[in-house]
């Protein structure tokens, strides 16, 4: 089987006491939440930090809060699983719920974090080989190599986001927290990404993101819609997050984030467009699912044919915005 | 010789008949038919079980191989100093330690265990390195400098065809040829001219591979008295032990012992010896520590050995009504970098098409080209789901064409029983007609077929039905000799215990109770409660090996005369003993009693004490041979067996128009297995079939990325790895009806025949035709993926034909065919043109 290469583990039992570690070790220090994404990776070389620096033991992470305005805020530590079976968050946001549902497997949520989700390495299948496979291809840009594979006259990297929740929580314009050594900041969501499969988040390094913030729910209408080979384990090739504001039937506001068909959950701009204004009829939503996937940078480092992704996205978008109804 | 024939002994009783007892009646049998569990049964739940990764020595060293990362090269320079320099390194093995050739096939000995001088695919194995951990050894691998002159690369069969130089091999037919066949059964041309219709296809099949849950592992110790054992999870211990014996020359035979370890899961993927288990051997005898190697799943991907991408074209002609007068068949296979067992791949991609339908003439065509890839050789079906995927949609489009049920259409064309096919098969028990007419039933083929059904969701509905054959057993073992293809001993000790050896491997398939039921059925006792002893070269009998799904037949068969032979030396004593005749004892229920007086009789055990009080201790032996094939042209040795089991499938499916996404969410499927010696292990044998075939029928897939970078071709497979090689979860199983369908068959143990492969077969074929049941276009090409489904729609929309496949084969020459007369010609089985040749070279 594949070895974990040796490492120092850290357990800090406070969210200040991890970032210091992290910053005395620098670039050798990774931060861990449930390590299903960190240590296959580090498995097959892909990430390889002699010191990783455990969350598990920081209490504060781990609660799910309901504001006062109704909103909630989760932990970064808070299970996937936990998420699923929340009364509360499965009766107001059931878009959210059901992307955090379709990750993976009930193993794998059991063990994952939204936090660890949010954070998600970029995917590519030039990428997410082992050592001795990426070796065989001389490398990549994005570990020890030169070259992107999938665009080999590009001067970045391709790799694709790859989390079922970032496309939602980035339609709800949800809020993250940040805490760094200079203290702590708050982002709305979609800042936090950037559109590069290597410096994919806007982050600094040894920041540590403790929560995630929903907003309120009333108002709005969202939706998650997953395209995938088969039920189960298997990451997004598209992944649709929608969120519609709503005054009567008239849409006022609408987020549509593309994931998996990028490095960062892109949003459909003339979508959103075609949706303003409008009421959702099937002619509305036809006209504006045929339009997601101009902004999208669909390529060949996924599973499932690239022509074929691209040709049935505005299907998928559609179904998204047929299940904000 | 034959050293072993059964007829040569005295025969058990009054058996010449029925030797294998067929034709009891099911309300005679106490054990053979009861759904009792596997005799390893709590064991493997538990997780008691040691498979070859669970076993540990003392000073046991850690064994890592550095595989090849080019697809084809010459090894210019290879310095593995550094390595051997790092503290912990134990021993450094290269091609020049492993000088001698092997592979499973005399044929094809093509392979080394370490690449002297040429590597031929990404991930053929250079340099093995033992260490004191196994992170010693893989960081020693990066150490290792390998200097590599690239050589162009062979991708596909059209490549292959192109390129006469360089080649892979320099052995083979020509060029990149591996293997090339050429028979003819009839007359073709007669047959074509005879037919109202005539339909011509082109059909692919991509690779794919087993995806056993267990990684290959191996332990191997050479002692301190010269024994070489190997632990291995192999499910061919006996062609291990030879691949080893040859390798590892001088050391003698004898001095060499494999233990197969319980596999889990092998579906023909541990088969061949492999370089990791003949490099563990030889590196424990450089360094005298135990050597252990356990497999990442990516090198499971390297060893492979599975199914065979597979280019065809098929030429069928039909009467008006349906009856199948001429088949024209050729086989392109891309057989990748070794020989394995490729030769009879080649020949079982034309040899069972007559077994299902009776085909009056045929004649196929089957070329085998080396590339550049992991090397293919027996998954599950072995060369024969593909030209069944060919056949039996073909026979679908043929049935539309004609307007025919294609249910019906296959029950018209139904070969006889205890008939010879056209390529002088034997066949015997034949319940494919019961199989159809259970699934028809089932699934209401008849009312819910071309109704194009919406679901709640918009998606239609189809339904697709294929049929198959497969056989139980190769009728000529690997390599030729006369000995039997599988020996059981015997121990019965006077405690009433009863011991079973045979070299016969379980690899979840139940082998090891098979062994259980029949010898518990014979002497009457409970089968949880024999020890059965199996696959160890040192104690147990030859058996061949777990492969063609010959173990129950041939193993059983053995155990049957073993268990008889035992039964008669019981029942002697215990006549004695109780003053009846032997011809009146029963055994039943752990006693041996007087039929007429059941009150009469004593406890089994104490029935061998009155046996081994008389003629001491008590062992027997048992062991089949099959019978004589028919075929006696070249290559009619792939193909004969004692008997063939029977498929036949109905799936249902739901297709997306709008994306060409389906899912499948119901199977029904038939399967005559000749008689169930356990239903619930047959039922799991056949719904494990369903299982992978769906899968290859959706989505698994060999794929390899090709591309250029730097004027260097980079080819490699895309894939490796549980998560991205798509292997159906349990959410795309369907619900699945199956219908055990018993025919028994007099060569088979108590009339039974193999399960363990043949209903994989049908779900691929009708997996493609339920889809243009469903949308109206065909896609003659697998896996039957989403993409393709939606090119083949888009194909429609525009006008063109709703097709997706391939259009073209590469040009081969075949030659001048083999040419047979059919038994209905008044053929003898011999090929009429065939020059003479010495009957040892003929095999």
């Amino acid at each position: 089987m594949l070895r974990l290469p040796t490492f120092t583990f850290h357990r800090p039992k406070t969210a200040a006491e991890a970032v210091r570690i992290k910053c005395d070790h620098g670039n050798e220090a990774m931060y861990v939440a449930g390590g299903t994404d960190l240590y296959p990776n580090m498995k097959r070389r892909q990430q390889t930090p002699t010191h990783v620096v455990s969350l598990g033991e920081i209490g504060e992470l781990r609660s799910i809060d309901v504001r006062k305005d109704g909103g909630v805020s989760l932990g970064a530590m808070v299970l996937l699983s936990q998420i699923e079976a929340h009364p509360y968050l499965r009766q107001h946001y059931p878009a959210f719920v059901h992307a955090v549902a379709e990750i993976s497997t009930p193993l794998l949520r059991n063990m994952g974090t939204i936090g660890g989700n949010l954070l998600l390495d970029t995917r590519c299948t030039y990428y997410d080989q082992t050592h001795e496979w990426r070796e065989s291809i001389d490398f990549c840009m994005k570990k020890d190599g030169a070259i992107c594979w999938v665009a080999p006259g590009s001067p970045r990297c391709w790799a694709v986001q790859s989390s079922d929740t970032v496309p939602v929580v980035c339609a709800l314009e949800a809020t993250v927290d940040l805490v760094g050594p200079q203290g702590a900041r708050s982002l709305v969501a979609g800042e936090l990404y950037r559109d590069d499969g290597i410096q994919y988040l806007t982050k600094k390094p040894e920041e540590l993101l403790t929560r995630l913030h929903l907003p309120a729910p009333g108002g709005w209408q969202a939706s998650y819609v997953k395209l995938r080979r088969r039920g189960t384990f298997d990451f997004p090739v598209l992944g649709v997050g929608a969120c519609l504001w709503m005054s009567g039937k008239t849409i006022t506001k609408a987020n549509v984030r593309l994931g998996g068909a990028g490095s960062y959950a892109i949003p459909a701009a003339e979508t959103e467009k075609a949706l303003v204004g409008r009421e959702l009829t099937d002619e509305v939503i036809a006209a504006a699912g045929a339009l997601a996937m101009k902004p999208a940078r669909t390529m060949d480092n996924t599973d499932l044919d690239v022509y074929w992704r691209r040709k049935v996205a505005p299907v998928y978008v559609a179904r998204a915005l047929q299940a904000c109804r | 010789m034959v050293l072993d024939d059964p007829a040569a002994r005295p025969a058990p009783q009054a058996r010449t008949d029925a030797p294998w007892r067929h034709d009891v009646k099911k309300e005679d049998l106490k054990v053979i038919g009861k759904p009792i569990r596997k005799v390893d049964a709590r064991s493997k739940v538990s997780g008691l079980t040691r498979f070859a990764d669970d076993l540990t020595l003392p000073r046991m060293l850690h064994m890592k191989l550095l595989r090849s990362t080019q697809a084809h090269a010459r090894i210019r320079h290879l310095d593995v100093s550094k390595a051997r320099a790092l503290p912990g390194v134990k021993g450094v093995l290269t091609g020049n330690d492993l000088p001698i050739p092997f592979g499973i096939l005399p044929v094809s000995q093509d392979e080394h265990a370490l690449c002297p001088d040429k590597v031929r695919f990404v991930g053929d194995p250079v340099v093995a390195i033992a260490a004191s951990t196994e992170d010693i050894a893989w960081d020693a691998c990066r150490l290792v400098e390998v200097d590599y002159e690239p050589l162009p690369t062979v991708g596909s069969v059209h490549e292959a065809a192109a390129t006469e130089e360089p080649r892979i091999h320099d052995y083979g037919v020509r060029g990149n040829i591996h293997r090339l066949e050429n028979l003819e059964f009839g007359d073709l041309a007669g047959g074509f001219a005879a037919s109202d219709h005539v339909r011509e296809d082109t059909f692919f099949f991509e690779g794919n591979t087993h995806l056993p849950m267990e990684q290959h592992a191996t332990l191997a110790f050479f002692d301190r008295d010269g024994k070489l054992t190997v632990w291995s999870s192999t499910q061919t211990p006996h062609y291990l032990h030879k691949a080893l014996t040859r390798v590892l020359h001088p050391l003698p035979a004898h001095h060499i012992r494999v233990i197969a370890c319980p596999n889990g899961g092998g579906f023909g993927g541990k088969s061949d010896p492999f370089n990791h288990e003949i490099c563990a051997a030889k590196m424990t005898i450089l360094t005298g520590r135990p050597v252990k190697i356990a497999l990442t799943r990516e090198e499971v991907f390297w060893c492979h050995r599975g199914r065979h991408p597979v280019l065809m074209k098929a030429r069928v002609g039909v009467s008006k009504t349906g009856r199948i007068k001429a088949l024209d068949f050729q086989s392109y296979l891309d057989g990748g970098a070794y020989g394995s067992y490729g030769t009879a791949s080649t020949f079982y991609t034309g040899a069972l098409q007559t077994v299902t339908y009776a085909v009056e003439n045929y004649h196929f065509r089957g070329v085998r080209f080396f590339t550049n890839k992991a090397p293919c050789g027996p998954k599950r079906g072995h060369g024969t789901p593909q030209p069944r995927f060919a056949l039996e949609v073909l026979l679908d489009k043929i049935a539309h064409d004609l307007g025919l049920d294609p249910a019906q259409i296959r029950l018209d064309n139904l070969a006889p029983r205890d008939s010879l096919t056209a390529n002088f098969l034997r066949i015997g028990s034949m319940g494919l007609g019961p199989c159809i007419q259970k699934v028809v039933e089932g699934s209401s083929w008849k009312t819910r077929r071309g109704t194009r059904e919406k679901t709640a969701d918009g998606w239609i509905r189809g339904y697709g039905l294929a049929c198959s054959s497969y056989l139980s057993g190769a009728g000529l073992p690997i390599y030729w000799n006369g000995m039997p293809h599988s020996g059981v001993q015997l121990k019965v000790d006077r405690s009433g215990l009863v011991t079973a050896f045979c070299g016969s491997t379980d690899i979840g398939q139940g082998s090891d109770s098979v062994l259980g039921w029949i010898i518990g059925e014979v002497l009457g006792i409970d089968p949880l409660g024999i020890r059965v002893v199996t696959s160890d070269t040192d104690l147990t009998p030859v058996d061949l090996g777990s492969y063609s799904s010959r173990v129950t037949v041939m193993t059983g068969n053995a155990a049957m005369q073993a268990a008889e032979r035992a039964r008669e030396i019981i029942a002697r004593g215990a006549a004695e003993h109780l003053g009846v005749p032997p011809s009146r004892l029963v055994f039943a229920d752990a006693r041996v009693f007087d039929a007429e007086d059941p009150q009469k009789g004593v406890s089994f055990a104490d029935a061998v004490i009155a046996a081994e009080s008389r003629y001491g201790t008590i062992g027997t032996v048992g062991s089949y041979t099959p019978p004589k094939t028919a075929a006696k042209f070249r290559g009619g040795g792939v193909g004969p067996s004692p008997s063939y089991s029977y498929s036949a499938a109905v799936v249902e499916v739901e297709v997306d128009p709008a994306t060409g996404v389906y899912r499948v969410p119901r199977i029904w499927v038939a399967h005559d297995i000749g008689r169930s010696l356990n239903a619930a292990v047959a039922m799991g044998q056949i719904e494990g079939g369903v299982y992978m075939g769906l899968g290859e029928a959706m989505m698994e897939e060999m794929a390899y990325r090709d591309r250029t970078h730097k004027g260097q071709r980079v080819f490699v497979h895309k894939i490796p790895s549980l998560l991205e090689y798509k292997s159906p979860s349990t959410l795309e199983m369907p619900d699945i009806t199956t219908y055990v369908v018993e025919d028994p068959d007099r060569n088979g143990p108590f009339g039974a025949k193999e399960v363990g492969q043949g209903p994989l077969l049908p779900i691929m074929p009708a997996v493609a035709n339920a889809v243009f049941d469903a949308v109206g276009v065909r896609v003659d090409e697998i896996p039957v993926s989403f993409e393709k489904v939606f090119a083949a729609l888009e194909a429609q929309k525009n006008g063109k034909p709703g097709r997706y496949g391939p259009d073209n084969v590469p040009p081969v020459d075949f030659g001048d065919s083999l040419k047979v007369k059919t038994p209905w010609q008044g053929g003898d089985g011999t090929a009429w043109n065939e020059p003479k040749r010495d009957k040892k070279a003929a095999r």
